[in-house]
């Protein structure tokens, strides 16, 4: 499936995506998370914020 | 068997995780953090779960779902405990300590005259961290005075409290490496070196992995470490000083391992499905 990035607006395709998925635009770099998967939709993922981690 | 997987965003370690699951044909439901919500007294559904396998990024949300899950009865993988323990890394120092497991000199301190002081009688250089946070935010390498008391100062001035308990670390002169090892049980199931030429090693740091070999005194340690914490799956990091040897650094709870399949051969996503299953079935208690 293909999208354009939220960001940059470059083409993205996704083979099986999965809602909640973080994925890397490949042109800009900007971290994308799938909010929907049929239609593909992306949009910007949340900022890192303090307490995240392992 | 009912299980869950609580998780805020699919990363490669979750979908590693969906594709066992998947793979394996155990049915599962994921459980999105940023939708749930809790009626502290009507747990309703949430108590058909055998287990729920926890995979939040944020550690206050995780930590306060595994609380309210575990009060309810419901097995987690980890626990409240475990995820309280070692989400604040003055408490896991404590813990580490009170358990007789070998790790580095700590000072505590809640003003920044007490933390000179503590620094000055450690020895330059020391490193402070806050005591909740990750993936190498936020640590400082502390080599003289003036460095500790400019930092001192912009940390009492960030804002958050917890900035102000002085978290102060001796510098351990490790070999351009330290261990990440992979305890699930009662089990070191693999370990990586993660070197670095910069002091900071994290994977998240660009720190490479390769393999390190699980010697019995390397899983003796790091299962006692485990345990010291409460045990379940974790993330053990391990300091080799020069002359004391290994020392137990910080441990995780919700593991990040992609870069660790390859280098050690083991299959870490089937090991954690498998260790969630035997808490789903009960042959494990957690509570």
């Amino acid at each position: 499936m293909t999208t354009t990035c939220p960001e940059c607006e470059a083409e993205i395709t996704l083979d099986k995506p999965l809602r909640g998925e973080i994925i890397i635009c490949p042109d800009c770099g900007v971290e994308l998370e799938v909010v929907n998967e049929n239609p593909l939709t992306l949009d910007l993922a949340p900022q890192e914020e303090e307490d995240w981690g392992e | 068997m009912k299980i869950g997987v609580l998780y805020s965003r699919v990363r490669a370690e979750e979908k590693l995780l969906f594709e066992a699951l998947d793979a394996r044909g155990i049915p599962y439901d994921k459980i999105d953090d940023r939708e749930v919500q809790f009626d502290l007294t009507n747990p309703g559904a949430w108590r058909d779960y055998d287990v729920i396998l926890e995979r939040c990024i944020n550690h206050s949300r995780a930590l306060y779902a595994l609380k309210i899950l575990n009060d309810w009865g419901v097995p987690t993988v980890n626990t409240a405990y475990v995820a309280d323990v070692c989400g604040n890394k003055l408490v896991t120092s404590s813990q580490l300590v009170k358990h007789g497991v070998p790790t580095t000199r700590i000072k505590i301190a809640f003003t920044p005259e007490s933390a000179i002081r503590a620094i000055e009688e450690m020895g330059y250089p020391v490193v402070m961290k806050p005591a909740i946070g990750s993936w190498g935010r936020l640590l400082s390498k502390i080599n003289d005075r003036e460095a500790a008391e400019a930092v001192l100062e912009h940390k009492e001035i960030l804002g958050s409290y917890h900035h102000s308990i002085f978290y102060i670390q001796e510098y351990i002169r490790k070999p351009g490496r330290d261990i990440r090892a992979f305890v699930i049980g009662d089990e070191t199931i693999a370990a990586i070196y993660r070197h670095s030429d910069h002091w900071i090693t994290n994977t998240a740091r660009g720190g490479q992995a390769t393999n390190c070999p699980v010697t019995p005194e390397l899983n003796k340690l790091c299962v006692a470490a485990a345990k010291a914490v409460g045990g379940g799956i974790v993330g053990v990091d391990v300091l080799e000083d020069p002359e004391r040897g290994y020392l137990v650094n910080e441990v995780n709870y919700t593991i990040e391992f992609r870069n660790s399949i390859v280098s050690t051969g083991v299959d870490i996503p089937n090991r954690i499905i498998d260790y969630v299953l035997a808490v789903g079935r009960g042959e494990i208690k957690v509570l």
